[in-house]
């Protein structure tokens, strides 16, 4: 094997080739060895199993696996845009298309596969498309939005489906081309399939089973027209998308003399050696595995690539073949399939439960011993994580038990607890129940992103991660860990359950409700840091609906706020404070703006544009406050909270009304939201933006609610985050009217408030909450738990009763009586606060301190807490 | 914004200093669960505070984090029975009765004695 000094060059960067790389590294052997990646793509790895994604609002980059500091940090040599060409097994040399020439002590390809077009005629006609990379869904979606109506996608599998739920997110009158009798012919059976046309097509797209195309018709400028099928029809489209299955792409492999199977694919043993030449290596979709088969899916390509390195390592490693249980969301339907789906083994029996008005189809196929062998799940695949663990073994319960629906017979209250140790719960990076149950009795992970971290279950598709989270907390039980979720010392509920009990009993009184509701010790007592301004902000914003205050500072109200919502502004480190008064949508007249200098310049204060654009000015003392914002007030300003958890700003590019491309009034609709959600307090600080057209000017994909203009209404996104761990931010809803667009802001925001936890911005919310952005969808679009009347009357009582909270102060006396640095000499400013001159401005003169500083950690922004 | 101290309860909040009683303000002035600061004689400032059983504390009003006279302003609470007050700046918590930060054993405050009368 090859010494210390040896190269490894990687043919192919694709997410098996990332993963083989990440191998190299995990076992040291970057180290020791010159790795070169030679990568067709002109980009680096990205996950492929996502593509889709860049529909709904995916970029790119957020589908990178590839992190540029990990091949850094490991030495690895990335060409990129560069492909193989050659390979002489003689010299041990690879030729790159640029003409690089690498000599190797071991080669791996991981080539992948192409997509099978049909050799039918006009296939390369202007208008034809493939689905597999991202260059193929950027000139897709620029055809589509430039030259197209309607569009065809031959092939009714995975991809197909796929491809067609894009083209109709694109606008398009969409058709499905399958040439087998039913949708996704390989998962599903003719139960499964008929569930999921009748969902299909209820969503408009049309499917045609059964026939082949036999032509594709131009135009006499060449440009696709439409299609000939098998069965004398003929289908008018203006784009064709070749979805019909991929071949291992194996050329280079042939060139050089390595055997290949006969329908293709480069024939490899256990280890992924090549069965020719000992120094090469293929995995993924490129390689003939021992067993015979071209595996497509990603899970057993990460094996290969995990044995191939291993192998190379020479530790003992092997891929003997790997189960094709897949779940996915397809078009919104989950789609499932596991072991032996379509039962083929001998004497093997099914169970179905199928249920076409709702679109159900479940089927699990029994051995004669009651042994579990596979099954497919149409409709609903909750139980595919438990069901799919459970495969090869004989389930503790009767097998429809399984399936039915909860009420119909005896309910399946079979947890993954039942599972054995061995079971695989996740299949993409093969990890076993016991490796997760070891995850949290070894490594004490109490938390599922925790596992995540350490055992890389639930990484991948993520579909396993609702069972990780009942094995983690079936695992935590039984050490007799008890988690305690509760929001500080004082409760021991979390904020979700706090916000129940104030609603439902109109709590208005935080105090109350610690007496009433707080941990046994607490009761009697001041609260402390966390529950106080936690309660107060569920009072804020339940106020109306409970019979509270709707004024902050109202009676105990004002003793459960943080200084910053005390005094109606922001405190800064050397105790002065900072003024932002509201500027919808960051429009401001030019009195306005004089107005803002002038007061700036008569207190001495330090102005700076906002990244919310607005305009902050720092340095006033507490006892200026009133003074300053009696001046904004008369000049017509309001308070725009950037003191307070709850909506800041709402920014906006300055849309079709000046821009040549905007296609709607983003200025109009971003203070419209501005002024709705003003004073609206939540469980963390609410950012927004309205962009005027896809180019996205307003940043609005960073934050908690965004707004994008199309030709045909506003698209919604939420759960973005700059920040410390930035997000982009997912798409809700498409093609909103005006009303639409803030019904459903409505309901996100009632809802986030609601059920998020303390100081848990919409991006970690999102992240946390079962079921995620599906759940969430469900909730406020689709009304699933019934409670969007709720949220909107809440949201309602809101608006109605909001008040300016400083036009409110400076008109009160007694509140006006706590802007004083000193109780005993309310006219003497704090000596403290000092200043000294920067830049033509000024900075505040701070004192040395010797002693350090507590971990900022749990003040960090959009952290959890607990 | 200068206001007359007034009292309706009739009681003044008095903070011992090395050998007289400092006189602060009206007893009414302190609201549970929130504090005021007092100027005192020697240029030093006091955070004074009272919890819901009308028990008074103060102690130095100088966060020793930041080195901002800001603990008045911060949030009390009680922590396993005993009174503290919260940094607002980077929320370290002070016990009231004695000064001892509780997030860092090396740091303490200045407690004063106080009563109102």
């Amino acid at each position: 094997m090859p010494t210390d000094t040896s190269t490894i060059v990687l043919v192919g960067h694709g997410m098996v080739g990332q993963r083989f790389l990440e191998a190299l590294a995990e076992r040291g052997l970057t180290a020791t060895h010159r790795v070169v990646v030679l990568c067709e793509e002109p980009r680096p790895a990205y996950d492929r199993v996502q593509l889709t994604s860049y529909f709904s609002g995916r970029t790119p980059e957020d589908l990178s696996l590839t992190d540029l500091t990990f091949l850094e940090d490991h030495g690895i040599e990335l060409h990129v845009g560069d492909p193989a060409e050659h390979v002489d097994r003689e010299a041990r040399t690879v030729t790159a298309r640029s003409g690089l020439v690498v000599g190797y002590d071991v080669l791996v390809l991981a080539t992948g596969s192409y997509p099978f077009v049909p050799p039918v005629p006009n296939k390369d006609a202007e208008g034809c498309f493939v689905y597999r990379t991202i260059e193929d869904l950027l000139a897709i979606e620029e055809y589509a939005r430039s030259r197209a109506k309607t569009g065809a996608v031959v092939g009714g599998g995975l991809l197909g489906l796929e491809a067609a739920g894009a083209l109709k997110g694109l606008g398009l009158t969409s058709h499905i081309v399958e040439f087998a009798p039913r949708l996704m012919p390989v998962q599903v059976d003719e139960g499964g399939g008929a569930a999921l046309l009748r969902t299909i097509e209820d969503m408009g797209l049309s499917v045609h089973t059964g026939v082949g195309t036999q032509e594709i018709t131009v135009d006499e400028t060449g440009a696709v027209t439409g299609m000939k099928l098998s069965d004398g029809s003929e289908l008018a489209t203006d784009m064709v998308v070749f979805s019909a299955g991929v071949r291992p792409r194996d050329q280079l492999a042939r060139d050089c003399g390595l055997a290949v199977g006969e329908r293709g694919g480069i024939s490899v043993d256990e280890q992924c050696r090549t069965v020719t030449d000992p120094h090469v290596f293929a995995i993924g979709e490129c390689a003939l595995a021992a067993d015979g088969r071209v595996y497509g899916l990603v899970a057993p390509g990460y094996e290969q690539a995990e044995t191939a390195a291993a192998t190379i390592a020479e530790d003992e490693a092997a891929f003997t073949g790997a189960d094709l249980s897949t779940k996915l969301k397809l078009l919104g339907v989950d789609v499932a399939s596991f072991g032996d789906a379509h039962g083929t083994a001998e004497d093997c029996l099914d169970v179905v439960y199928s249920d076409s008005r709702a679109g159900l189809y479940k089927k699990l196929v029994i051995g004669r011993d009651g042994t579990l062998l596979g099954g497919i799940l149409v409709g609903d695949a909750e139980a595919y994580g438990t069901l799919r663990a459970f495969t090869g073994s004989v389930p503790p319960v009767a097998p429809e038990s399984l399936v039915l629906p909860a009420g119909a017979g005896a309910p399946a209250a079979l947890g993954p607890s039942a599972l054995p140790d061995d079971a695989v719960i996740c299949s993409c990076h093969n990890v076993t129940k016991g490796t997760i149950r070891g995850a949290v009795t070894d490594h004490s992970c109490t938390t599922v992103p925790e596992v995540k971290k350490c055992t890389k279950a639930g990484t991948g598709c993520g579909s396993c991660v609702k069972v990780l989270g009942q094995l983690l907390d079936a695992e935590l039980e039984a050490n007799g860990v008890e988690v305690d979720k509760g929001l500080c010392g004082c409760f021991s509920q979390t904020r979700e359950e706090l916000y129940e009990i104030v609603r439902a009993l109109r709590i208005a009184s935080h105090r109350e409700l610690l007496d009433r509701h707080g941990r046994e010790e607490a009761r009697g007592g001041d609260g402390c840091e966390v529950c106080k301004p936690t309660v107060g902000s569920i009072i804020a914003s339940l106020a109306p609906a409970i019979g509270a205050s709707t004024y902050v500072l109202d009676g105990e109200q004002a003793a459960l706020q943080d200084t910053n919502d005390h005094f109606l502004a922001n405190l800064q480190k050397n105790g002065s404070y900072s003024v932002v008064p509201r500027i919808p949508g960051g429009e401001i007249a030019p009195e306005k703006l004089i107005v803002i200098g002038e007061i700036a310049r008569d207190f001495g204060l330090y102005t700076k544009i906002t990244g919310g654009q607005r305009i902050d000015m720092f340095g006033a003392r507490v006892e200026q406050l009133p003074v300053i914002w009696a001046r904004l007030v008369d000049a017509g300003f309001e308070s725009g909270h950037a003191y307070g958890k709850s909506l800041r700003t709402v920014k906006s590019c300055v849309g079709q009304t000046w821009c040549r491309y905007g296609v709607q009034d983003s200025v109009r609709m971003a203070i419209d939201l501005e002024l709705r959600y003003r004073g609206l307090r939540s469980p963390h600080k609410l950012k927004s933006a309205v962009s005027g057209c896809q180019r996205e000017c307003a940043e609005a994909r960073s934050k908690d609610f965004g707004v994008i203009a199309t030709a045909g209404g506003w698209n919604l996104y939420v759960g973005g985050n700059g920040g410390a761990t930035p997000r982009h931010a997912d798409l809700l809803a498409q093609d909103l009217s005006d009303a639409e667009l803030i019904r459903l802001i409505d309901r996100f925001l009632m809802f986030y408030i609601r059920t998020a936890d303390r100081l848990e911005r919409t991006s970690a919310w999102l992240e946390r909450i079962p079921g995620g952005l599906d759940h969430v969808r469900d909730v406020v679009v689709h009304d699933s738990l019934g409670i969007c009347d709720e949220l909107e009357s809440l949201m309602a009582a809101h608006v109605a009763h909001y008040r300016d909270e400083w036009a409110e102060t400076i008109n009160d006396p007694e509140k006006l009586a706590r802007f004083v640095s000193f109780v005993n000499a309310p006219d003497t400013p704090d000596p403290v606060v000092a200043f000294v001159p920067e830049r033509d401005q000024m900075k505040p003169d701070l004192p040395l301190l010797s002693i350090g500083l507590r971990p900022a950690d749990d003040v960090l922004e959009g952290s959890a807490q607990r | 914004m200068t206001l007359a101290l007034e009292t309706t309860t009739g009681l003044t909040v008095r903070l011992r200093l090395a050998d007289d009683w400092f006189e602060v303000c009206g007893l009414d002035r302190l609201v549970p669960g929130r504090g005021v600061a007092a100027l005192l004689p020697d240029g030093r400032q006091a955070a004074v505070f009272t919890d819901r059983a009308g028990r008074l504390f103060a102690v130095d009003n100088r966060d020793p984090f930041t080195g901002a006279a800001v603990l008045s302003r911060g949030l009390t609470g009680t922590h396993r029975g005993r009174p503290f007050v919260a940094s607002p700046l980077l929320k370290q918590r002070f016990d009231l009765e004695t000064g001892r930060c509780l997030d860092d054993d090396t740091v303490r405050v200045r407690t004063y004695e106080v009563e109102a009368a």
